[in-house]
């Protein structure tokens, strides 16, 4: 059970795998940031869940409630701002594909190499 | 609290804060001086901390008055004291070199833009090396490496575009490598505080879940320090930058990812992890050795005087890395001096080709024929800044390589043969340095060549021979530079001053 | 004295400096610039010179210029062998200015001021080498001086020359790096200092056969000292104007790197302990190897310059031969040969470039009857070759004799035999072309009808010529100061 109750490091590891997959075997720009983008949300996950205490609940400090058990907080901080640069880092990049667009007509990297070669 | 305490907060501050005002600022030439301003500012602020991190003192400075662990803490000591010393000045000198140049290569309407992005660059990288928090050093590296892509795809060819695609993928791949070592090291330390995980990381008793995090810490940064084999997205960043960002970014931005690499494999994990030296030593030893003789092999063969620097700076960070992985007191004096030296050498060259660039409208090296008599003054400092590579003495490369040869000869036989190693890859350079030489001195311009006849305007000239002339002085007075490093050197492996 | 014997120091290293930027300053008016130079020489010389005097009572002044690394600092001192090697150089330039002059006019070289320039900064760092307090000092003015030169003997920039070129510079800057500075920094390693201490500052800290390793490190990372099988940049620096094959043959880099091998077993290694270490053999027999065989090649040239570059090759030999065996009259006898070898040198390359100004010529079978033509010429030149011979009153007869004093005290009958059969085959490739440019007729007529080359040149050669008689008459006081250098 130990094994199934860290399911979600599992998903955080195949997630990860998928995106780097992605970003690696894809030629066309769009499809690489796509993976790009699951390959960071992947850590996400990984900093959301060990996060997670038995039982705990946001940890807001109630009036009259004693003894409470709060999930870590620090985590999903720390998350919140890698989200923040994950979405810069999604934003530059289509950005920059549309330069690249702009720039030689496609966005299949094996024909700009090819069109870089003949330069 | 007087202003003389928040000097460690000053150095990032003042580049944050100047980079939305720069980016406001329509005039012309405006976003320059803005940015000029900021950096050299803090240039000097981190020229003060130098001046105390050099008594041994480390400068511990609480954000917002919150203290370690809890809080996020700044901590100067010799070793961030020296990188942000290189860093800003490094920013300083390519921006004044660059009023010109800039101005050519980036349009009047992206430039505050640009510049903004400049100071969000430099104060990233400056950030990196001042913190003491593991997770902060991560969300500067991302500051840093966001602007650097803009800075990047600011190129005059289009070709600039695709680098930075592949720059950004690299990039990304390592920093969320280093930001998944980080998560595990806080999953079984509940800190991020660099000092405090250094001290908690030992008494973990599980020690996988560490040595992953080591590992993927190691390769996320190995990544963005472009060490060989993965620096495939360097050479064609540093070639398609405008001139003045390679300058930039060829003299501090690989070299602060070292820096942290250094701070996390002996701060945090040498002390805790057993035999972590010998894991650090078969990993960066191979990558190192590879990296001198692919770099300088990639350089001898290279035609674009841009990528052959690159190529070049590929090997000399396998010095650094051979100096790293030596876990001795010399080494690391050895691996830090070349990180500033090489910084120095580096930039000056990038200088000197921003100028030929501008003249001889090209950075194929035979095309630069008759360079030598046309531009006399740009050429000897390319000159000084080759031998520098090559390691001759009064450049500052031969300090840096006294330091890793006496490193080597600590270790035995083995050692024996990475001086070797260190050597046959100095005469490689040897190669690659004199064929620009042969070229620039002694072959005559193409019949269909436009004559060049103009020196460099001084406005360029000027700063690259500043630069040189400042090698030659950290090569005659190595006070400053070997005293830093090694002072640095000592504290990270706990040895009495 | 006017001024303190650290500030003649001082200003023996900055005068060339200072030189060559007036000559730079004054480049575009030729009769000014040469008149810089020839003043900066003979400034320069009296500045040498007038250490002398506190040599010879035993005086060593010392010039500190503070620390480049923790513990290791830039510092000159001048001892008897620095100071002949510094004289020697300082000496030799102001008769090679003169040469030049007629040399570069006569033959309307290009890019007169480069040359100039480069010839300045390569005295100074010739006298850096020679006074310097310590190898790491020495180390950076040994490479200045391979740098400096590097232009002068590029001087012609067509493909071929920059071809050797590439080979001068590759191979000195090569086993400079490779060898000579690893060897330097396992010496500080070991030693923990890098001064020159008489007696030497090796004893006791590294057994052999490590002893032997850093040896051969040192013998041949010193490439300037052309031991075989690193010669090879020698002959391909033949390219260069004659005038620079002069300053590389007799004035500073060949005599820069048996300077450096001489110094460095006085007062590195130091001689007691290194001739109780089986391993300095080694550097015997390759020295005796060199000798031997550079004579043999030096028999099939037919190029006047490459014969005397592989003599060259050979007389560094002798003087690495005489310091390798260790003994006090034959360390006296590698001074004494250094500067016996740089007069007849000097003489044999301006008589070459003599010959070539005015006849064009380089091969020696186009030479025949010459000596009709240019009797001065070939009779220095002869002075110079019987020189090389060692055939009293010139003197390498004098330097040999305290060689072979040095020989016979260690019984190294190797060394003995050397000598002798390389006397005969100096002789056999000298003596035949002597006899055939004075006694044949001329076969090939030259393209020009002319006579001697221009006056600065002849009056330059006759003056070097008669100074090896002069040595052979004068030695006394020279070899009385050199015997100082192994007083502890």
């Amino acid at each position: 059970m130990a094994v199934l109750g860290l399911y979600n490091y599992f998903v955080f590891a195949v997630l990860l795998m998928i995106g780097l997959y992605c970003l690696l075997a894809r030629t066309n720009i769009i499809k690489s940031i796509i993976g790009l983008s699951m390959f960071q949300s992947a850590v996400f996950l990984l900093y959301i869940s060990m996060d997670k205490v038995d039982g705990g609940t946001a940890p807001i400090i109630q009036e009259g409630v004693e003894n409470q058990i709060f999930a870590n907080p620090l985590p999903q901080v720390l998350i919140l701002t890698a989200i923040v640069v994950g979405i810069s880092t999604t934003a530059l990049a289509l950005a920059v594909a549309v330069r690249i667009r702009e720039a030689y007509g496609t966005i299949e990297e094996d024909k700009i190499q090819e069109m870089d070669r003949k330069q | 609290m007087t202003l003389y305490d928040q000097l460690p907060a000053l150095v990032v501050a003042v580049l944050l804060f100047t980079a939305p005002i720069a980016y406001m600022l329509r005039m012309h030439g405006f976003p320059w001086a803005a940015a000029t301003a900021a950096v050299v500012t803090s240039f000097i602020v981190a020229c003060s901390l130098a001046a105390t991190a050099i008594g041994g003192e480390t400068i511990i400075y609480e954000m917002g008055g919150w203290p370690a662990p809890y809080g996020i803490v700044l901590h100067i000591d010799a070793l961030s004291a020296l990188m942000a010393m290189l860093i800003t000045g490094a920013s300083s000198a390519a921006l004044i070199f660059g009023a010109k140049s800039l101005a050519d290569e980036v349009g009047e309407e992206t430039a505050p833009a640009f510049f903004a992005a400049w100071l969000l660059c430099t104060a990233g990288l400056v950030g990196m090396v001042i913190t003491g928090d593991a997770f902060n050093i991560f969300v500067f590296m991302e500051i840093s490496s966001l602007s650097t892509y803009v800075l990047i795809s600011a190129g005059p060819d289009r070709r600039a575009l695709i680098s930075t695609y592949r720059y950004i993928v690299m990039g990304t791949v390592g920093a969320t490598f280093y930001l998944i070592g980080v998560g595990f090291l806080y999953m079984v330390t509940g800190t991020l505080n660099t000092a405090d995980l250094g001290a908690r990381v030992g008494q973990v008793e599980d020690i996988r879940l560490v040595l992953v995090a080591a590992g993927f810490v190691s390769v996320g940064l190995a990544v963005k320090a472009a060490v060989f084999p993965l620096h495939s997205w360097m050479p064609n960043a540093y070639t398609f930058a405008p001139n003045a960002v390679t300058v930039f970014i060829a003299a501090a931005s690989t070299k602060v990812s070292l820096y942290v690499l250094i701070r996390v494999d002996y701060a945090i994990f040498q002390n805790s992890i057993a035999n972590h030296e010998v894991q650090l030593t078969l990993f960066l030893v191979p990558l190192g050795v590879m990296a001198l003789f692919a770099g300088s092999l990639l350089a001898i063969y290279e035609k674009n005087l841009k990528r052959l620097l690159a190529y070049s700076s590929v090997s000399q960070i396998g010095y650094i890395a051979l100096g790293i992985a030596m876990t001795s007191v010399a080494g690391l004096t050895g691996a830090i001096v070349h990180m500033f030296n090489h910084g120095l050498i580096k930039g000056g060259m990038f200088m000197a080709v921003a100028c030929l660039a501008l003249r001889y409208r090209t950075v194929n090296v035979a095309n630069l024929a008759g360079a030598g008599k046309a531009m006399p003054w740009t050429m000897a400092a390319f000159v000084m800044g080759g031998l520098g590579l090559i390691g001759v003495p009064l450049t500052p490369g031969f300090i840096s390589k006294w330091y890793l040869v006496l490193a080597a000869l600590e270790k035995g036989w083995l050692g024996a043969l990475l001086v070797a190693v260190i050597l046959i890859s100095s005469l490689l350079a040897v190669i690659y340095v004199w064929k620009v030489i042969e070229v620039a001195y002694f072959r005559e311009p193409r019949a269909n060549a436009v004559p060049v006849t103009e020196e460099a305007p001084m406005v360029m000239l000027i700063p690259t021979w500043i630069v040189v002339l400042t090698g030659i002085w950290f090569a005659l007075d190595t006070s400053v530079s070997v005293g830093l490093a090694s002072i640095a050197a000592k504290t990270l492996l706990g040895v009495a001053l | 004295m006017i001024f303190s014997e650290s500030d003649t120091i001082y200003y023996a290293l900055t005068i060339p400096l200072l030189g060559a930027l007036g000559i730079a300053l004054a480049g575009r008016w030729p009769n000014i610039r040469e008149t810089v130079t020839l003043t900066t020489a003979v400034a320069v010389a009296i500045v040498v010179w007038s250490l002398i005097p506190t040599l010879q009572a035993g005086g060593r002044p010392e010039l500190h210029f503070g620390e480049m690394l923790p513990g290791l600092e830039i510092a000159f001192k001048v001892e008897p062998l620095g100071m002949l090697f510094g004289a020697l150089a300082s000496g030799l330039w102001i008769v090679n200015s003169v040469y030049s002059i007629g040399y570069m006019r006569g033959n309307n070289e290009k890019n007169q001021t480069r040359f100039y320039i480069c010839f300045a900064i390569a005295i100074s760092a010739a006298i850096g080498v020679a006074f310097s307090a310590n190898l790491l000092t020495l180390f950076i003015f040994y490479e200045v001086l391979t740098i400096s030169t590097y232009p002068l003997v590029a001087h012609k920039g067509d493909e071929a020359t920059v071809r050797s070129a590439r080979v001068y510079m590759g191979i000195l800057l090569g086993t400079s790096i490779g060898l000579f500075l690893p060897a330097m920094i396992w010496t500080y390693s070991v030693a923990g200092t890098l001064s020159f201490t008489p007696g030497g500052i090796l004893e006791g800290k590294i057994a052999e056969p490590l002893v032997g390793i850093l040896l051969l490190l040192f013998a041949f990372g010193i490439g300037k000292a052309a031991l075989m099988p690193i010669h090879r940049w020698l002959p391909a620096a033949m390219v260069a104007p004659t005038p620079v094959s002069a300053l590389l043959h007799a004035v500073a880099v060949v005599k820069a790197g048996v300077f450096t091998i001489t110094k460095v077993f006085v007062y590195i290694f130091g001689i007691d302990f290194l001739f109780n270490q089986p391993s300095h053999r080694i550097i015997v027999w390759v020295a005796c190897f060199t000798i031997v065989v550079s004579s043999f090649i030096a028999l099939r040239q037919t190029n006047l310059k490459r014969l005397l570059a592989y003599s060259t090759i050979g007389q560094l030999s002798y003087v690495v031969l005489a310091a390798s065996i260790l003994k006090p009259l034959s360390e006296v006898g590698a001074s004494m040969h250094m500067m016996a070898h740089a007069f007849g040198k000097i003489t044999l390359f301006f008589a070459a470039g003599a010959i070539y100004v005015a006849s064009k010529k380089t091969e020696i079978t186009d030479m025949l009857g010459i000596g009709r033509r240019m009797p001065w010429t070939m009779a220095a030149f002869s002075i110079g070759a019987l020189s090389m011979i060692g055939v009293p009153p010139t003197g390498g007869f004098i330097s040999k004799w305290y060689i072979l004093g040095g020989a016979i005290q260690d019984d190294n009958y190797l060394a003995l035999a050397t000598l002798v059969a390389s006397t005969l085959l100096n002789a056999a490739y000298f003596l035949p072309f002597i006899f055939a440019a004075f006694l044949y007729k001329e076969d090939v007529k030259p393209v020009n009808e002319h006579g001697e080359a221009p006056w600065p040149m002849v009056a330059a050669l006759t003056f070097t010529a008669l100074l090896t008689f002069a040595f052979f008459i004068f030695h006394q006081p020279i070899a009385d100061l050199e015997a100082q250098i192994l007083v502890k």
